[in-house]
């Protein structure tokens, strides 16, 4: 065993981890300080504050914002939904659908939001939406965020399902269950980790989005990251700092919850 | 051995053979309609006549393209001669995503190596760690990273303050700026596949390796480099590829003089510039350009998996 742990350690990538680490965490640390500020200069340190916070709720902004967040938490858990409901039934049919002449093709159409730049495909929706006549607005940020989060919804789902040998299924449906009944109650309780990862990654994503939902967004529709943008262009703010911190939180909360559902799974 | 490990479980299992047209139809649905058809009208544009206020007029015209490769003088009557400055930006873009590439291959495998070869139990935890600035909206860590790196801002502050420099370096609005902001926006997706690979890889290879003689690095470069191939090519595609369309990063690090792809393609159909069919074309040519790059990925990947 002690041999084994040998082979594996190289000096040096500890330090590495280390540092990046630090680079990661570094920057927001930074924000996260600098939002309890209480200067009105994001250069000078004050001491503490929760006044950018209150900025946030009941300052001039803070209608601009209210509205942005609503917008962009229920276009991310609609757009998280309905991605992730469609990548399930994608990674079905791929990963036990057989061989089949349509696989590489299907796999291929799933990765092409990952393939296509963002920016392109931000183009490409705001031609596309402009050609048909289609009004930009809520609806128009819905779909797109549908159709770049299923590949995003798909990966970690289709990784869960490939781990998971059809040797299941097979023993449930011996034992008389339909096909459904084995996907219901076998391979989907199975593949519940997979799926709310996904689920969460599409969410984030959604939330994340900034490139697509500028081009597609109608007039005056905003969400977080294009209210934000908005604001940062005029300047850097303390309330930035404070708003970034809210959703850096989201963002840790999310992610643990991520973390607990797949630390309670066993079984594998 | 090692075939088995390269090639990833892709089982023939058909339990629901029978059902794949509809369980597939909801996502060719929604991927044709929303991403495809409109790729395929934006080649349509491309090939279009501008209108001033935006839009287009339907008449064809080579005009986007003929604008992006040939200068044809103050009045547009000379032939055509080679136009650099949208070369340029595109030469940047590519140099700058390769850095950023470059920079996160540097820290993220060493990382994801270290993460892989934790005991079980706390891998999780590495991972988790490694997740969460990544789960961090995109806008945000650019914004932070842009408050980090400002001339008065705590990164001067810090290096100023341990003696390594006496006044503050000019980072932001330079290219090192943008390469920075774009490695750390990215530098999770190198760490999650390369990580990934890792986990699965067999330790027992490199032990055959060390019985035989092999050195460490010997080992990590002839034997574990191959093997985890996949997630190293998988991990710098993901930075690649989004850093060379990216906005955010060149637009809020880089000012006015780092001009990349996006901020062009963005100009067209936001700023005072407005030239629908020129952006659609610059989008084209960065679309070709990303689809070249993952063929030759793909093809060599496959031949990594045939050849291990």
């Amino acid at each position: 065993m002690s041999a084994k742990t040998d082979v594996k350690t190289y000096s040096g990538f500890k330090f590495m981890t280390l540092l990046c680490l630090v680079i990661l965490y570094a920057p927001l640390i930074v924000v996260t300080v600098y939002s309890f500020n209480a200067s009105k200069s994001i250069t000078v340190w004050e001491g503490l504050s929760l006044r950018w916070y209150a900025d946030v709720f009941v300052g001039p902004e803070s209608g601009k914002f209210k509205q942005a967040a609503i917008n962009s938490f229920v276009i991310a858990i609609v757009a998280a939904t309905i991605s992730t409901t469609i990548a399930t039934l994608a990674a079905t049919a791929i990963v036990r659908g057989g061989k089949f002449r349509l696989r590489t093709a299907s796999l291929g159409l799933i990765s092409l939001p990952l393939m296509v730049p963002e920016i392109v495909t931000a183009v490409a929706l705001l031609i596309f939406y402009n050609s048909i006549g289609f009004d930009r607005g809520l609806l128009t940020i819905l779909v797109a965020h549908i159709a770049f989060c299923i590949p995003f919804a798909y990966l970690p789902i289709q990784a869960r399902m490939q781990g998971i040998e059809d040797t299941y299924e097979q023993a449930a449906m011996d034992l008389y269950a339909t096909k459904a009944q084995a996907f219901r109650r076998v391979l989907l309780p199975l593949m519940m980790p997979g799926i709310i990862s996904g689920f969460l990654l599409a969410f984030i994503v959604s939330l994340d989005d900034f490139i697509i939902t500028n081009f597609v967004k109608g007039a005056g529709v905003e969400t977080l990251p294009t209210a934000i943008f908005g604001s940062v262009k005029q300047g850097l703010k303390p309330n930035i700092m404070a708003i970034s911190t809210m959703l850096l939180a989201v963002s840790i909360v999310m992610v643990t919850i991520s973390y607990f559902v797949s630390k309670s799974d066993n079984t594998k | 051995m090692a075939g088995g490990a390269a090639s990833g479980g892709s089982s023939a299992a058909d339990t629901y053979a029978g059902a794949r047209n509809w369980l597939l139809m909801p996502s060719w649905v929604v991927l044709i309609v929303f991403v495809l058809a409109p790729v395929c009208m934006m080649l349509i544009y491309s090939f279009l006549t501008k209108e001033f206020r935006g839009g287009v007029i339907w008449e064809f015209s080579l005009k986007a393209y003929d604008q992006f490769f040939c200068d044809r003088g103050l009045f547009g009557d000379e032939p055509c001669a080679i136009e650099w400055t949208y070369i340029t930006i595109f030469w940047r873009s590519i140099w700058q995503a390769g850095a950023a590439t470059i920079l996160s291959l540097i820290i993220g495998f060493p990382t994801a190596y270290f993460i892989a070869t934790r005991p079980e139990r706390t891998r999780a935890m590495w991972v988790f760690l490694i997740t969460i600035p990544y789960w961090v909206n995109l806008l945000i860590r650019t914004v932070s990273m842009k408050f980090l790196l400002r001339d008065q801002g705590p990164l001067n502050d810090f290096l100023i303050s341990i003696g390594l420099i006496d006044s503050p370096l000019h980072i932001i609005n330079t290219n090192l700026a943008v390469q920075l902001g774009l490695f750390y926006s990215y530098l999770p997706f190198m760490v999650l596949p390369i990580y990934a690979s890792v986990e699965r890889y067999n330790f027992a290879l490199s032990e055959a390796a060390a019985d035989l003689y092999a050195t460490k690095w010997t080992t990590l470069r002839r034997i574990l480099l191959p093997a985890v191939k996949p997630g190293v090519i998988a991990g710098c595609i993901l930075v690649f590829v989004p850093s060379l369309g990216a906005f955010l990063a060149p637009d809020l690090l880089g000012g006015a003089k780092n001009f990349m792809i996006g901020s062009l393609i963005e100009e067209q159909f936001k700023g005072n510039a407005g030239n629908w069919p020129f952006g659609a074309a610059a989008s084209m040519i960065l679309l070709t350009m990303v689809l070249i790059i993952l063929l030759i990925f793909a093809r060599q990947q496959r031949k990594a998996e045939a050849t291990s």
